[in-house]
């Protein structure tokens, strides 16, 4: 952790852009948010030299977090060479000095995420770092935050299982495809961040730290680790995860490393043919590696 | 008989509410605003005792307070002063001193309203079925199978089409929104139920079969209710005891054919005179 009194790097900011109050009180904020899981703080979310809605909670987490020992990946649905994962991580190149960049999960210390949680799982001592748009899952049933922030208060969250109710009297099974209502250690529900239904019991009982950063709506919230996270269901309707089988029922592998146990992105190719694709391109390196290496 | 509910000294006051809000006003004042203050006395120390089984009738005109003071016993209004006692299976709540997560227990587990408004009641942007699930949901019944069962028991049982059951309540007439609202306040088979004008604005024949409804309910499940109504037929129809009220307090209480056949109190006589 840096100290107040750190000199300002050669560009007149200080390390990691954010001055040293402001980074305290991100930090304090996460403190509470790992003390009360599920919790969404509240904090002063400065202005970034980005717009908000392109991460800047996810990235105020991370530049408060990170020290120059640190080595941080950056993603952006699955990929590290998308728009937002390459300009954060050009950010971070130019205002934390000393950072080492990866690609790699495993190597990595801070992963900040947008969408999607990395197929390898974490280890103790990493933690991950999601952007999120809209922190509450009861917005979509409440419109009043103060009453909102009751309801959480109270646990009561009777309104998103008639949401699940309403969806499955409709279309016979629950349409929330992102976003899914996921209750932590038996009390506050939170949204996830846009991760895919595939991701979510990846945060049940994790190794890793999780940290949620809303940056437009100024909340803070996080899943410490070993710490339960149920996605709302049904007790006779079991919560279920995307589960990319074609028409014959056969698990579709990657087009590109061959993998079956992934989370897949459908690349529609020029001729209009689809094929599909590992969403996580960290993952689908290694394997398409492991792949050559027993080919030769 | 066992008590359901012990009201004592129950008092609401919109408005600042001065030292002298209770002594001007009421029957003898001839208003229920403070002349001092301004303040709309809605209930001024009202107190009555609810047994097992027994269907209470609260009888007023409008304005009388009737319903503020269902809407405080269903948490829906704080109360200014004054206790609600409620005795449950051995256990006795201070409905007033519970904090509010409590409150939300009690409300969900043993409470039941059904509103004379049904947008009040129910939600419209949800199925009919959903709002009964929500009911249930409310009391931590997960399983979505039985949750079908019952809300398509409940709806046979008020008489609206099971089979319209995922259609919004704002497809339905508005004695249909009635019986769903029923059904949905009758969910959890409630021990005490709150019925607030259920069947004001309805035609005679749809009143007729929400009455015969509330009096099958009546003899079956044994659930003590509190009627609310400016309507003598369903006070004479429901009710055993009735209280009357007027700018906030209790004029007269007794049994309904004692009430109707030979009221005590001057309001209650032209009450009872301008019905017939």
């Amino acid at each position: 952790m840096t100290t107040r009194t750190q000199a300002t790097n050669i560009s007149g900011y200080s390390f990691g852009f954010m001055d040293e109050f402001a980074k305290e009180e991100v930090r304090r904020r996460v403190l509470k948010a790992i003390a009360i899981p599920g919790y969404q703080v509240p904090y002063s979310s400065r202005e970034m030299p980005m717009a908000r809605g392109f991460g800047t909670g996810g990235l105020q987490l991370t530049l408060s977090l990170i020290g120059p020992d640190d080595t941080l990946k950056v993603i952006d649905q699955g990929s590290d060479d998308s728009v937002n994962a390459v300009n954060i991580r050009n950010f971070v190149a130019r205002t934390c000095p000393g950072v080492t960049l990866t690609t790699h999960t495993q190597q990595a210390t801070i992963i900040q995420t947008r969408h999607r949680i990395p197929e390898i799982s974490l280890e103790r001592g990493q933690i991950m770092v999601l952007q999120v748009p809209y922190p509450d899952p009861l917005v979509v049933v409440e419109a009043s935050e103060a009453k909102r922030k009751i309801m959480h208060g109270e646990a009561d969250y009777a309104r998103l299982w008639v949401k699940l109710y309403e969806d499955i009297v409709s279309f016979a099974e629950v349409t929330i495809s992102n976003r899914y209502p996921t209750r932590i250690a038996g009390h506050y529900v939170i949204d996830p961040s846009p991760i895919p239904r595939y991701d979510v019991p990846k945060l049940h009982q994790a190794k890793a730290l999780f940290l949620f950063g809303a940056g437009r709506e100024k909340k803070i919230y996080a899943v410490p680790p070993f710490t339960d996270a149920e996605p709302l269901s049904f007790e006779d309707i079991p919560f279920r995860v995307e589960d990319f089988r074609d028409e014959e029922g056969r698990r579709r592998n990657c087009a590109r490393c061959g993998s079956d146990n992934s989370f897949l992105d459908e690349v529609v190719g020029e001729g209009g043919g689809k094929s599909y694709q590992c969403s996580d391109s960290d993952y689908c390196d290694c394997m398409a590696a492991s792949e050559k290496q027993t080919h030769e | 008989m066992n008590k359901v509910l012990e009201v004592r000294d129950l008092t609401k006051i919109f408005g600042p509410g001065c030292d002298e809000c209770l002594h001007a006003t009421g029957l003898g004042h001839g208003t229920n605003a403070c002349p001092i203050c301004g303040s709309i006395v809605a209930a001024n120390a009202v107190g009555f005792d609810l047994f097992e089984g027994e269907t209470l009738g609260i009888m007023g005109e409008s304005g009388s307070g009737k319903s503020t003071l269902v809407k405080m016993l269903y948490f829906d209004e704080q109360p200014s002063t004054g206790s609600a006692t409620f005795f449950d299976d051995g256990t006795t709540h201070e409905l007033f001193s519970l904090n509010a997560a409590r409150q939300r227990w009690i409300r969900n587990h043993k409470l039941g309203m059904v509103y004379q408004n049904a947008h009040a009641g129910l939600n419209f942007r949800i199925s009919a079925g959903g709002n009964i699930a929500e009911r249930l949901l409310m009391c931590d019944q997960l399983d979505y199978s039985r949750i079908r069962q019952r809300a398509r028991i409940l709806l046979d049982r008020t008489e609206v089409f099971a089979d319209r059951m995922d259609e919004s309540p704002r497809n339905f007439s508005g004695g249909m929104q009635q019986r769903v609202q029923i059904a949905r306040a009758l969910a959890i088979n409630p021990p005490l139920l709150f019925l607030d004008e259920v069947t004001t604005g309805l035609d005679l024949t749809v009143q007729a079969k929400i009455l015969d409804l509330m009096l099958e309910i009546q003899q079956q499940h044994r659930i003590s209710m509190i009627v609310v109504t400016h309507d003598l037929g369903v006070v004479r129809l429901l009710a055993s005891r009735t209280i009357v009220m007027k700018f906030g307090q209790v004029v007269e209480t007794g049994l309904t054919d004692q009430i109707l056949e030979d009221p005590q109190h001057a309001y209650t006589q032209s009450l009872v005179a301008s019905a017939l």
